[in-house]
């Protein structure tokens, strides 16, 4: 690493990417699977709602498209940082 | 040929797989033996966590408890795979970037303190150790199933093939075989499900024919479902029964839990560089994410596929009839299960059919038909397992099928065992021995410390297996517990707080210990 300010720089970015990351699976989760589904009730998918889609289903497809993005911003980030390998 | 010379030919045949490559893969050095040389491709590595994560249970049982509990378990699969988004941005790439092989030593070194780190020590032991009692009870049951023999037996069978592979190749061996073993359980637990798909729904991918219609009622399948299952009295599949805090904390202590199994984190320790890390968790998650997103299809339509076949005129017409069950070729399947005890009828009313409803009702109007219909109690026990086991023979599917059941089952089995007394054997070797007692061991000597360590481990392990200690049946759930709060918390604290100080953490971790 650089300097100091550069490497703190680094550390908030990688926290506030981290920090984005959990919000959306939070919600997508607990959210729309458990808590927030009686609220999604009305929109129905294949003999019943969304929630129940998000809690068996959609739930895991956004986890893996949350480790992508955060894999490949990541890389972006070290390489703007000097930190990649 | 029958079905079990069958089963013996495909069994054969992968475990001569994993010799072959337990040959091909011997570890060279510590480093090798621990992290196989921090040289594994990230995708290889997340097929290997995949194998690694995937237990015995989780091939086996995890489909029929959906099965049985419908949308209230949907807390196993949000929770056995959101752990992997944190692992993904709050542990795994840390930890490879700080280069060393095992979870104490990282704990020991991020806190300048060697009672720490035996600490640290001492909770994945406790961890490791009560998680592979269960494993190994699972290895024994699947060989007492697939080829039949005495679950002791088995257990011992299974027991030589690990130490064979993991003896001589610790982590390296461990990683390509779990590759194999992968390819294996994936390929034997999606095939029947593909089947089963295009038999109900016409789609080809079980997860979407789980949202699509019921080819034979025109309906939704899960509405379907519903419907049906509701005039047996039963709870509607896709309703919410459970409370909503329960589901939730369930969900949570499950996504850190798993978050914090140290045989899953040193994985990561094997990919080459930090940025592999990251992406190697996805990658793990695309591997686990086949199999989790299936077993919900999995679940429903052998739900289905099994309430259709006891009420063959709908639910308001007859049950199936013993003599049925008794001489059709279609339902030989039932008479074979009830030998396993796995299934079980019994024609309690004396009508010669089988009535399969719930009997602890608590809808009135409900037990008022059953009183009136003069059914004298539920007369089909169906265990959880049979969803996946009997799968190919209630879809009639060809034997083959059956037999790539039982590769499956055992590779699913095995992988996670070897995984986890790897993490128990490098503790002991690298913290323990070099990290405490002999601090100037030789490269030599600690490779043949680990290996000696591995096979006291594998030995423990095996009788533990066969004398299960009293808390076995819970022993999964405790080591997530344990894992979610000592291991996870000293970690995660470790890299994001620059506060937290070696008492602290020392206090945390024994505070759960103890």
């Amino acid at each position: 690493m650089a300097d100091k300010s550069s490497s703190n720089a680094y550390w908030a970015a990688n926290v506030r990417i981290i920090l984005i990351s959990l919000v959306i699976w939070f919600t997508c989760s607990f959210g729309f699977g458990i808590l927030l589904r009686p609220m999604l009730s009305g929109i129905s998918v294949g003999g019943t709602d969304l929630g129940f889609w998000f809690a068996q289903q959609g739930s895991i497809l956004v986890f893996l498209v949350l480790i992508f993005f955060y894999a490949w911003k990541m890389g972006k980030i070290d390489a703007e940082h000097g930190v990649d390998e | 040929m029958d079905q079990f010379t069958l089963n013996i030919i495909v069994v054969g045949a992968t475990f001569a797989l994993y010799f072959g490559i337990a040959i091909w893969a011997r570890a060279g050095s510590t480093a090798e033996f621990y992290a196989a040389g921090q040289g594994v491709h990230p995708v290889l590595n997340g097929m290997a966590t995949g194998a690694d994560w995937m237990s015995a249970a989780s091939f086996i049982s995890m489909a029929g408890i959906i099965s049985f509990g419908g949308y209230d378990t949907s807390a196993y699969l949000m929770g056995w795979t959101g752990g992997y988004v944190l692992l993904a941005m709050l542990l795994a790439p840390y930890l490879r970037k700080f280069g060393k092989f095992t979870v104490p030593e990282f704990i020991g070194d991020r806190f300048y303190s060697p009672t720490a780190r035996l600490v640290a020590v001492v909770c994945l032991i406790v961890a490791s150790v009560t998680y592979v009692i269960g494993q190994m009870t699972g290895v024994g049951v699947a060989f007492s199933r697939f080829l039949e023999v005495e679950v002791s037996t088995g257990l011992f069978i299974g027991a030589a093939v690990v130490f064979f592979y993991a003896v001589l190749g610790g982590m390296k061996g461990i990683t390509y075989t779990q590759v194999a073993q992968y390819v294996v359980l994936i390929t034997a637990y999606t095939i029947p499900a593909v089947f089963i798909s295009l038999q109900l729904t016409g789609q080809f991918l079980p997860p979407i024919g789980l949202f699509s219609e019921h080819t034979a009622s025109g309906m939704p399948l899960l509405a379907k479902l519903d419907q049906i299952v509701q005039e047996l009295g039963f709870n509607a599949y896709t309703g919410h029964t459970d409370t909503t805090l329960n589901m939730f904390l369930f969900t949570m202590s499950l996504m850190i839990g798993t978050a914090g199994l140290p045989h899953v984190i040193v994985r990561f320790f094997t990919v080459p560089k930090v940025s592999d890390a990251r992406s190697s968790a996805g990658w793990a998650l695309v591997f686990i994410a086949l199999l989790y997103t299936v077993a919900p299809a999995l679940g429903a339509m052998g739900r289905l596929n099994i309430t259709d076949t006891m009420w063959p005129e709908g639910t308001a017409g007859e049950a199936l009839s013993l003599e049925a069950i008794q001489t059709e070729p279609d339902l030989a399947w039932m008479k074979n299960w009830e030998l396993t005890g796995l299934l079980a009828f019994e024609d309690k009313n004396g009508d010669g059919k089988i009535q399969y409803y719930n009997d602890k009702s608590t809808n009135e109007a409900f037990n008022a038909t059953v009183a009136e219909k003069g059914w004298a109690g539920n007369e089909l026990t169906v265990n959880n397992d049979i969803m996946v086991l009997a799968n190919p023979e209630i879809a009639n599917l060809p034997s083959w099928v059956i037999a790539l059941i039982a590769a499956g089952g055992l590779a699913a089995a095995l992988s996670t065992a070897a995984g986890l007394l790897l993490a128990i054997s490098s503790a002991i070797s690298h913290d323990l021995i070099k990290g405490q007692l002999n601090p100037n061991i030789s490269e030599k000597g600690e490779l043949l410390a680990a290996r000696i360590s591995m096979s006291v481990a594998i030995v423990v392990a095996t009788y533990l297996g066969l004398n299960p200690p009293g808390f076995a049946a819970q022993t999964v759930a405790l080591a997530f517990g344990l894992a979610a709060s000592s291991i996870f918390p000293a970690l995660m604290m470790g890299i994001f707080s620059k506060r937290i100080n070696n008492s602290g953490a020392v206090a945390g971790m024994l505070a759960v210990c103890w």
